[in-house]
């Protein structure tokens, strides 16, 4: 892997404490993951500079930003970073189009040549851009601060939790924008979440932090696949498959994917043939038999090799199996494993219901 | 009505307060931002520092104003020495002993109007490449504007307020340091009661104008404006 962001900090505030070592890859989402209280945030504003008093050495695209061995420490503002805020941190005294302007102003950029025209379009706010920010609402608001944000054409984008600060229904409408900006982006991005569904939706390199330390980092099905991390025994722990969408049972309302060899039934996704997509499975949605059932409601039986076994010791185990080109984790209870006599290398059926695997 | 003394007296009020007003708000824009961003151990002796003049008998600041300013006092010798005369009795050392005198009611609402913005707007500012002069002129002045206002409002009325303080170290010298309030005392003290109510009317009257403007101004942008 070619790294190009490289960032060792350390910062001690009593209570708290990060130690943290991080190599990222130049392109695509790293998507730092933990609970409250993990350091991903700190880490993040260690980044952008606003940690004053971590200690450490961060380099940006073969750009050293700060060496704390050689006493340098580039102020934030001389970094070329976008950042975006949980509450998206508009400056209220300002219209939407005001705010967006704030930083190309200091760049000495024309809104024209930045394509201001273009961000705006991209996230969909060229209805807002005269309004005040307490006349938006709380998605609009994340929108217009990525948007000011991506404007600067900055060298790296990050993002604290983006969409923590928004209800369900506010996070639907942002989501499709952040995928979008998956595709048009060609930074590096770094993303703050302690949300299952946004790591393993948004993340092509995982992060997972615990205690102000980086516990595992890795491409994303990588790290999802390490049944030594607590991440594979998590109730909610999933497998990200790569795939394109290979057509559609409209009666049943249900759409084929093909993924690298294998193909999934999945409940209707509303893009045409050939569009890329993410599926998540949830492990726990993931059964096993070791013969091909003949009668069965579930759509996709998979044939596929167990690789990996692992128990929590409260009598769940975790099964990770080889599905042609990928990998799959299932949550099966002890006994079934014990019965179905499970060892590496078996052969087995994986089960996925249909309406479990999620987009 | 009022005579020659009366408006020559006003004059000089207006001006005593109108430049101390402008020094206040230099000085103490400066000192408010520090106070509020500093963890220095010596904030707690600044913040007692300045709002001394909130609980001082005025005769005690003016006294010790004057020893300080006066011929043998340090100041004193020091502007002496540099050939400008003593402040004592002046129209400078008014307004000196003004700005020391009215220095917390400019400080303590800009302290809470910088307190209010936060540090959220400032790294905001930090990370749109806004350095930190320019994050104070672009998104702490105007977001501290009411607390802009109070501070001038409050500043320029206490000053024009002045008694104590007044009488100690400037006197009673018409033109130079005679400001409205030795006025009215002059009045009464000559048992001139219908000038004195001309001028002491004059100041409820402004005084009371002035809050109920700024009150005004303060509510209508401190309301919590109901949710959409």
């Amino acid at each position: 892997m070619k790294s190009s962001i490289n960032a060792r900090f350390a910062l001690d505030y009593g209570t708290f404490n990060l130690d943290a070592d991080l190599a990222l890859p130049g392109t695509g989402i790293s998507v730092l993951f933990g609970p409250s209280g993990s350091g991903k945030t700190t880490l993040l504003r260690c980044i952008a500079g606003l940690e004053r008093p971590a200690q450490g050495y961060l380099e940006v695209n073969g750009t050293v930003w700060q060496d704390s061995s050689q006493g340098f420490f580039l102020p934030p503002h001389k970094r070329a970073l976008g950042y975006v805020f949980q509450d998206a941190n508009l400056f209220p005294h300002l219209s939407v189009y005001g705010n967006l302007c704030f930083g190309l102003k200091r760049i000495g950029l024309k809104p024209a040549a930045a394509g201001l025209e273009q961000t705006v379009e991209l996230l969909g706010i060229g209805h807002l851009l005269d309004r005040m920010p307490e006349r938006l609402s709380g998605g609009e608001k994340q929108r217009v601060g990525i948007a000011r944000a991506l404007v600067l054409k900055p060298d790296i984008l990050l993002m604290d939790e983006p969409l923590a600060s928004l209800d369900f229904q506010r996070k639907q409408e942002i989501v499709p924008y952040l995928a979008r900006l998956h595709q048009a982006l060609e930074i590096p991005v770094v993303y703050v979440t302690h949300a299952w569904q946004e790591a393993a939706r948004l993340a092509d390199h995982l992060v997972l932090m615990n205690g102000g330390r980086v516990a595992a980092a890795g491409p994303l099905a990588e790290t999802l696949s390490r049944i030594d991390l607590p991440l594979a025994q998590d109730r909610k722990a999933v497998m990200v498959w790569e795939g394109r969408i290979a057509g559609h049972e409209a009666d049943y309302h249900l759409t084929r994917i093909a993924c690298m060899g294998a193909e999934l039934y999945t409940t209707a996704i509303d893009a045409s043939a050939g569009t890329p997509v993410r599926v998540q499975i949830c492990a726990r949605d993931v059964s096993l038999a070791l013969e091909a059932p003949q009668a069965t409601s579930i759509l996709n039986v998979l044939p596929a090799t167990v690789t990996g076994l692992a128990d929590d010791r409260k009598g769940q185990t975790v099964v990770r199996l080889q599905v042609g080109a990928h990998t799959l984790l299932s949550h099966i209870t002890l006994k079934s494993k014990h019965s179905l006599g499970l060892k590496i290398g078996m052969s087995v059926y994986a089960q996925i219901k249909g309406t479990s695997i999620l987009n | 009505m009022l005579g020659d003394d009366d408006l020559a007296a006003l004059w000089l009020t207006f001006r005593v307060a109108a430049l101390s007003t402008v020094w206040l708000l230099m000085l103490g824009t400066p000192l408010a931002w520090w106070l509020t961003r500093t963890g220095s151990r010596w904030k707690a002796v600044c913040n007692a520092l300045v709002a001394l003049p909130l609980v001082l008998p005025p005769t005690v600041l003016g006294f010790y104003l004057l020893v300080l300013i006066g011929p043998n006092g340090p100041i004193g010798r020091l502007t002496t020495g540099l050939g400008m005369g003593t402040l004592a009795f002046t129209f400078n050392g008014l307004v000196v002993a003004s700005v020391l005198y009215s220095l917390p009611f400019v400080v303590q609402p800009l302290q809470t109007a910088f307190a209010a913005i936060g540090p959220p707007p400032l790294e905001a500012a930090a990370t749109l490449r806004a350095g930190p002069w320019d994050t104070f002129f672009h998104v702490v002045v105007p977001l501290a504007k009411p607390g802009f206002l109070a501070a001038a409002i409050l500043g320029f009325a206490h000053t024009v307020g002045e008694f104590g303080v007044v009488l100690m170290i400037g006197g009673n010298i018409p033109g130079q340091t005679r400001v409205v309030s030795v006025q009215v005392y002059n009045h009464v003290e000559a048992l001139e009661y219908g000038q004195a109510h001309w001028l002491a009317g004059g100041l409820l009257a402004f005084s009371f104008a002035v809050l109920i403007v700024m009150y005004g101004f303060l509510n209508h942008r401190l309301t919590v404006q109901p949710a959409k």
